[in-house]
């Protein structure tokens, strides 16, 4: 296997996180308990989302100023990873409410806020299924996709800080703010976010990869 | 790029105002479309009025909120989503060749929030009637309203342009703009919830000024990639 040096790194730091995360010591809190472990799971997964999906905008970007073939590629396979990232978020977020919130969903506005985020990007799917030529499917949306950036912008950072949430560190919850993220925490939270991040990326590189080589099979055969 | 982005001001300005006028003077000629819309909004407040069997007593305060701004959103996708389909395939080749998108797009804009103003205060007087009124500060709602209507009409007017394209407009329509209209309508109701309750009007300045920013980068997102749309 020939991997370069940033597939290594991202297969290290998984293993850390996995290993590291299931058994250093964690700080004791009220509640949360042993789920204080999902930190390394569960919020990475929001980091990786958020920056897939602003590669995707940004290939959308590209696109726009030149038309190439691979930029949509890049902006369409990065939104889906992205998607891959928000419902394995949700799900994992989920999970653990039931058993500290006591509901799978509890109307929070960070639960309700990622729900539609995730809608926003099902529709631009929608979307790039309902044209029939190619240069029209990519143009049009790589202009929803920035459209639906901008909106999606305020629905994640500005609205759930306008109203109190069941999440840790809002609303006087004991949380993982700068504060009180203990440094056996960070030890493995940092590297868990980068790592997550880069197999989301790499990722988005072996599909990219795969549909440029398709493309190019099909305009050839 | 090729896009005529160098144009003057006074130039996009009177383009504006040019088809502004030609959309007034179209909705003037075809009046059955505007009929149209005002028949939806009365009928659905009316369907409302005899699903919820209100002939004793009202609605509770949340419900009739959440109610009427639903009613709204339906009928704001409906009204808006007309604006770049009804235009033939012809007549938008001509205006391409002699406008600027950023004229077609301001003018739909600023054209529609008009609609939508007109649309939404006839909708909450009939609503108020028929339903009943539990507002206490009527000026503080009637600032949401003309908020939301501006809202609405510029957000939708950027995503009826995108639909317009595509095959199956009507459903895209809903698709497309109800995840993009969500955090606008959360302030919205917000603010109208607190205007109902009578509360001080400073207690609304956050959402107020919520709803400016999110209409302030939904127009200037909608500037800048329009030309982009219209090329296709």
């Amino acid at each position: 296997m020939k991997l370069t040096w940033w597939k290594w790194l991202t297969i290290a730091l998984l293993l850390y996180t996995v290993v590291g995360g299931m058994l250093t010591e964690v700080p004791r809190l009220a509640i949360l308990n042993e789920t204080i472990r999902n930190l390394y799971f569960h919020v990475p997964m929001w980091f990786g989302m958020i920056l897939i999906l602003l590669v995707s905008v940004i290939y959308s970007i590209k696109y726009l100023r030149n038309p190439l073939s691979r930029h949509d590629i890049i902006a369409h396979e990065a939104a889906k990873v992205g998607i891959l990232f928000g419902v394995l978020g949700i799900i994992t977020g989920m999970e653990w409410a039931r058993f500290t919130w006591g509901e799978f969903w509890s109307n929070d506005p960070k639960q309700n806020g990622s729900a539609i985020g995730l809608l926003i990007y099902f529709a631009y799917l929608i979307l790039r299924g309902s044209f029939q030529d190619h240069q029209q499917r990519a143009r049009i949306s790589a202009v929803y996709n920035i459209f639906a950036f901008a909106a999606l912008i305020p629905l994640l950072f500005i609205l759930p800080r306008l109203t109190d949430s069941l999440h840790p560190g809002n609303g006087g919850n004991p949380g993982f703010n700068a504060y009180d993220l203990d440094s056996r925490l960070r030890a493995v939270f940092y590297p868990a976010v980068l790592g997550w991040t880069l197999l989301g990326v790499w990722m988005v590189h072996l599909r990219t990869r795969l549909e440029v080589l398709k493309q190019r099979f099909y305009e050839n055969a | 790029m090729c896009c005529t982005f160098a144009q003057n001001k006074e130039e996009v300005l009177k383009e504006v105002i040019y088809l502004m006028q030609k959309d007034f003077v179209l909705e003037w000629r075809q009046k059955y479309a505007f009929n149209g819309m005002l028949l939806y909004v009365g009928s659905t407040v009316f369907i409302c009025y005899l699903s919820f069997s209100l002939r004793f007593g009202g609605l509770e305060v949340p419900v009739w909120n959440a109610l009427f701004w639903v009613i709204l959103l339906f009928t704001s996708v409906n009204a808006i989503a007309k604006g770049f389909a009804q235009e033939s395939r012809g007549r938008l080749l001509y205006y391409y060749s002699i406008v600027s998108p950023q004229g077609v797009i301001l003018a739909k804009m600023i054209y529609n929030a008009a609609l939508m103003l007109v649309l939404s205060l006839l909708c909450f007087g009939f609503y108020a009637v028929v339903i009943g009124n539990p507002v206490q500060d009527v000026g503080m709602f009637l600032l949401s309203i003309v908020l939301g209507a501006i809202g609405f009409a510029s957000s939708l007017t950027m995503i009826s342009g995108i639909a317009a394209k595509a095959a199956n407009t009507g459903t895209l329509m809903a698709v497309l703009s109800f995840p993009v209209m969500v955090p606008m309508l959360l302030m919205l109701m917000k603010m109208s919830k607190n205007a109902i309750d009578g509360l001080d009007p400073s207690v609304s300045v956050d959402e107020a000024l919520v709803l400016l920013a999110i209409n302030m980068i939904v127009v200037t997102v909608s500037y800048i990639l329009f030309p982009y749309l219209w090329r296709s």
